[in-house]
């Protein structure tokens, strides 16, 4: 395989367009992904950026495609780990299909190079923050350890 | 609907089935052929515990051209795991697991 990547999949018991606010609104991204905000104006184009609580950009990139409340998808550079940074942009795709009473979410992130170091890292945090969000949006309670930037990163 | 726990249990209760996924866990992204290669498994047999892991979304598929591709989906195994095991244990299970995987080798548990 000339790329990494992952596939991640969770059903939510919620609509299409709540999930969507849940993704990119700060009230919800801070109580999931772990004391996070995204900065962007969400249309083809712009800029994207995740801040983390003690102000740096974590990671950023750009809006490639966009189709609320089905599908988004980001270029996106880690700048936290220098091997992540210089590997450049990877790909991260969220689609959302509603089935009945739930929502598919699918999430995507690939690189177009083989055993990508970011690839590696953000593959291991997205199943806790994905299992976090699906208890926020059908209890209203975010899991132990996910409303917080861990410690030492 | 989707990761209904007992479609998990079920999906994870035959060795063939952790085996395929231990194969999606080292290279995720593979094709039915891949997978077959190498396994003691007719691959009749392969499609049909295929079949049961994705009802069960331990494993997703999505198609690149004319191949589809086999991940492993570790969300739903994660969700139960947060069901029993609350913030406080987390750490003192790493650590025995760390213990054990020490003790024992890299073997298979």
């Amino acid at each position: 395989m000339a790329e990494s990547e992952f596939v991640y999949v969770t059903y939510i018991r919620t609509t299409a367009e709540k999930l969507w606010q849940a993704l990119t609104e700060p009230e919800f991204t801070r109580k999931f992904w772990v004391d996070t905000v995204q900065e962007c104006e969400w249309k083809l184009g712009a800029s994207w950026t995740l801040r983390v609580p003690d102000g740096r950009a974590a990671d950023t990139g750009e809006v490639v495609e966009i189709d609320r409340p089905r599908k988004l998808v980001l270029t996106w550079q880690n700048h936290l780990f220098p091997e992540c940074e210089a590997e450049g942009f990877s790909r991260m795709t969220y689609l959302l299909e509603a089935q009945g009473e739930v929502v598919k979410l699918t999430l995507t992130h690939s690189m177009e190079k083989k055993n990508s170091v970011t690839i590696s890292k953000v593959s291991n945090g997205w199943p806790h923050l994905l299992a976090s969000l699906k208890s926020l949006m059908e209890t209203g309670e975010s899991l132990p350890g996910t409303d917080k930037w861990p410690e030492g990163i | 609907m989707g990761a209904d726990v007992d479609l998990v249990f079920k999906a994870l209760a035959a060795p063939e089935r952790r085996l395929l996924l231990d194969r999606l866990r080292a290279d995720s992204g593979q094709t039915l052929t891949q997978l077959c290669e190498r396994m003691e498994m007719t691959r009749q047999a392969v499609t049909k515990h295929l079949k049961v892991l994705e009802a069960a979304t331990l494993v997703v598929t999505r198609w690149r051209g004319r191949e589809k591709l086999h991940y492993l989906n570790p969300v739903p195994i994660h969700e139960i795991s947060e069901r029993w095991i609350g913030k406080y244990e987390r750490g003192r299970l790493g650590a025995l697991a760390d213990l054990k995987t020490k003790l024992e080798g890299e073997g298979n548990g």
